[in-house]
């Protein structure tokens, strides 16, 4: 059983974010969670999902965003408490509901809560999911600690149910991905039962249907719950302030900028100069709470991450309290005290904290800078992504690859999100030419393969994985085999969400509770909707490129072809191989060859290694991991291959 | 054996960083030794960048020991007491960013050659240079072969136990190897107990004299 279960209240705990969110959870008693994997909120439904059976609840790892959303709500309209989790791009694909949910409102308390990557660690955008929440008008919570991380999921739905209203807790990586101390609260005993009930007058929160119309009556109540929401916040135990006060500067902050903003002006020991307004609800902010710390001093500096959102709000409230607070200076974003893009840390707050304040902070020596720079240059090689040992993306990117070099028509790749992306790098040999949001490769590729009409007679290719095809990529296709669009969609089907760390989806055998569930095959599925679809292993090179060739002579309609192998990192298959490989350094001639060192240069497997003493590739064993496709490309048959035992 | 284990923290917050490539086991160590941490009564914040852990990428955990309160899960810039180096060229990677005169290191020299060494286009310093370079940029460095020590021990993933074993043999932080083995006791089988504490011992081992 888990810790998070186990564990004593009253008892300190060291917890990543994520696991001290779902103590926060399962302190409020939640029934229902659903999330869509993806970097930094994946632990959340994790370690929900191992508590279910003690804790009696039902999680799943939804389809989508979308789903996970719709799901958790039939939680909250059925009486339960009920959460969803998502990176912050799951809020965009969730949106659509999402807006029609904050309008329709809730009945047993129901949290969204999005994780934010400022800084994109773990993504290829830093999108902010704070603005969803004053987009579609419902109460935004932000922690700023890892405490904060436990007790504010815990009010987050106790505030959801007394607004009936959807609330949204957002955190970010720094908060998420690091751990910290948290103590813990009780768990309670609860029986949920639950029941929908919707016979009752069609306008009745409680027993009318669940619908974000008449609008103009609805949108009205929203608003009530909203100004409601906004007197709750101006007496939160999680708006804190320190500092003297009236301070020299107030540095208005939220989530992880609440640690760095406290440690730079720790850093620069100006604690008795600068007042510290960290704010735990972040919108609607309590006009009486920051227009009172407004009034008490002359500049003000908005430390956040990413887009401009606390810093408008401050702003759009000094406006509105001018005449009785005066003009103020304000700092932030938009003066370029902070920068625009990345995340921050303490030192860019520190930075910001010494040039307003005219104060130097302690720096290394100048001369020790310069020491590690020189050593840095040569001592500190870029480490570059790669695909994993054993990955049968790079087996099946090395084919697509080759054969639009023979096909020699300029055909290209339309690529979306997983490990593959990083196809667009030399790792998948530059295949990419265009990556988006989930799904995207092949609703772009259906748009390319209308083009013929004005002219375009280059081949088109999507690529997209098994998880992300149930995700998005099917009303992609349906709308290629629709419209007649000529494209090729490769099926990267590794058997797995690999990227985040193998959670269940629909084409697998078991659910995220790890029970027995149907699995819908992906190539059926293309099949049905009306493609012609192949199937084969891309650890057979020569299979897969005559196939993969063979449809690209076929221009005409949507052709799909299945690459199926398993990712090397899942763990019915780490660490077992499938061939017993040598290299016979005698047969390689190296620099002679011809090859120009194809499989080091070119294939860079992190298995072959470029033996700079012999000229000759060799073989490094210990991370070798036996998927034999580096026998298939090298030209002099150096690399040899067994099946292993 | 257990000389330091009352005592107390030589700076607060204390910031380590424990440096490495994906796979080595960086987020185990961070975790382990937090453990140990917090069992003492310590607040412990770790900061862990592993979006690229599995795929050849360097990774990073910060951990801030505070006898006080939590702190950023960033180590402010040169403000490292303590780097430990899974790999070496991580080492000198990490100082750039952390380091300052100081800054103690303990560095595994065993190296984990990049996809762009290994491809030819980039070249991975001899390790006499790093050495060099580490000992220059650090106040008092330890090179230790855990990797291989870890291999003699049936497999190469104990070299960041080992790792931690030689920071609690360094004597730097209020922790011993009574510890190490209640904070692995909680979550391991005691045949994996027993093959771990071996690998502490030999870490510390490693950094005596």
């Amino acid at each position: 059983m888990s810790h998070l279960v186990e564990g004593e209240p009253g008892s300190r705990y060291l917890l990543m974010g994520n696991e001290a969110i779902a103590r926060g959870a399962l302190e409020a008693g939640v029934s229902v969670a659903a999330g869509y994997p993806g970097t930094p909120s994946s632990e959340i439904i994790e370690s929900l999902a191992r508590t279910a059976e003690a804790r009696n609840l039902y999680v799943e790892w939804s389809t989508n965003e979308k789903i996970a959303l719709e799901v958790a709500a039939a939680a909250s309209f059925a009486g339960l408490r009920g959460l969803a989790v998502m990176k912050q791009n799951g809020v965009n694909v969730a949106s659509d509901f999402l807006l029609h949910l904050a309008g329709s409102g809730t009945r047993g308390g129901m949290v969204l809560i999005p994780c934010d990557d400022p800084g994109a660690l773990s993504s290829i955008n830093e999108g902010e999911s704070r603005h969803f929440a004053r987009l579609v008008e419902i109460p935004l919570l932000e922690p700023g600690d890892f405490q904060e991380a436990k007790d504010m999921v815990k009010w987050a739905f106790e505030l959801s149910e007394e607004l009936q209203s959807l609330v949204m807790l957002r955190s970010v990586t720094r908060l998420s991905h690091a751990s910290g101390d948290v103590t813990f609260g009780e768990l309670p005993e609860v029986k949920p039962e639950a029941a929908f009930k919707c016979d009752g007058f069609i306008l009745d929160p409680n027993e009318g249907a669940v619908i974000s119309a008449p609008v103009d009556y609805r949108h009205g109540q929203q608003h009530a719950k909203l100004k409601k929401a906004e007197a709750l916040f101006e007496d939160s135990p999680f708006n804190i302030y320190t500092g003297p006060e009236k301070p020299e500067l107030l540095v208005v902050t939220s989530s992880a900028c609440n640690l760095y903003s406290k440690e730079a002006i720790k850093i620069l020991g100006v604690e008795d100069r600068v007042g510290l307004l960290k704010l735990g609800t972040t919108w609607p902010i309590p006009p009486k709470l920051v227009g009172k710390h407004l009034g008490l001093t002359e500049k003000i500096l908005i430390v956040e991450e990413v887009v401009c959102f606390l810093e408008d709000q401050v702003k759009i409230l000094t406006a509105e309290l001018g005449p009785q607070i005066g003009t103020k200076t304000f700092y932030g974003k938009r003066d370029g005290s902070l920068p625009m893009v990345g995340e921050l840390n303490p030192d860019l707050v520190a930075a910001a904290l010494s040039r307003i304040l005219g104060v130097k902070t302690e720096t290394v020596p100048e001369d020790y800078t310069k020491r590690t720079q020189e050593a840095g240059f040569l001592g500190a090689p870029n480490r570059e992504l790669t695909f994993c040992p054993g990955c049968p993306h790079r087996a099946s990117f090395w084919s697509i690859h080759n054969v639009l070099e023979l096909d020699n028509r300029k055909g290209f790749v339309c690529g979306d999100i997983g490990c593959y992306t990083l196809a667009v790098l030399p790792a998948g040999f530059s295949t990419l030419k265009t990556v988006h949001a989930m799904g995207s490769g092949t609703g772009v590729a259906s748009g390319f393969g209308k083009l013929g009409q004005f002219g375009m007679d280059q081949p088109v290719l999507s690529v997209c994985g098994d998880s992300t095809f149930f995700h998005s990529a099917i009303p992609a296709l349906i709308n290629a085999v629709h419209h007649k669009s000529d494209i090729t969609m490769v099926l990267l089907d590794n058997s797995g969400t690999g990227m985040t760390g193998f959670q269940s989806h629909p084409g697998l055998t078991t659910d995220a509770l790890g029970q027995d569930a149907p699995a819908i095959d992906p190539a059926e599925v293309c099949r049905a909707i009306g493609a012609r679809v192949e199937i084969a292993d891309p650890f057979d090179i020569e299979t897969t490129q005559k196939t993969l060739l063979d449809l690209l002579q076929d221009k005409k309609g949507v052709k799909v072809l299945v690459l199926r192998q398993i990712c090397a990192l899942s763990p019915e298959k780490k660490g077992k191989k499938l061939f017993e490989m040598a290299l016979d350094q005698e047969v390689c001639v190296g620099e002679n060859c011809g090859c120009n060192r194809l499989c080091t240069r070119v294939f860079r497997c992190p298995g072959l290694v470029w033996d700079h003493e012999k000229k000759a590739a060799k073989l490094d064993e210990v991370i070798c991991t036996g998927c034999g496709v580096c026998a298939s490309i090298c030209p002099s048959g150096a690399i040899q291959r067994k099946e292993a035992a | 054996m257990r000389a330091m284990g009352n005592g107390t923290l030589t700076s607060d917050p204390y910031n380590l960083i424990i440096a490495g490539v994906g796979g080595q086991g960086n987020v185990l160590a961070s975790r382990v030794l937090g453990g140990m941490l917090t069992t003492k009564g310590y607040h412990v914040t770790i900061g862990d960048t592993f979006g690229a852990s599995q795929r050849g990428g360097s990774v990073m955990s910060h951990i801030r020991i505070s006898a006080s309160s939590n702190w950023s899960p960033q180590i402010p810039k040169g403000r490292a007491h303590m780097v430990i180096a899974l790999e070496p060229t991580e080492a000198v990677r990490v100082l750039g960013g952390y380091g300052n005169p100081k800054v103690q290191v303990l560095c595994n020299t065993r190296p984990i050659h990049s996809v762009g060494v290994i491809c030819g286009e980039l070249v991975y310093p001899s390790l006499t240079d790093l050495e060099k370079w580490v000992r220059d940029l650090s106040d008092k460095a330890w090179f230790l072969d855990a990797t291989n020590a870890a291999i003699k021990l049936g497999n190469p993933i104990f070299g960041n136990i080992m790792m931690i074993g030689a920071l609690g043999g360094t004597g730097a932080l209020p922790v011993d190897r009574q510890d190490f083995e209640t904070a692995v006791s909680r979550d391991m089988s005691p045949d994996k107990v027993k093959v771990n504490l071996s690998a502490y011992d030999m870490g510390a081992e490693m950094v005596k004299g």
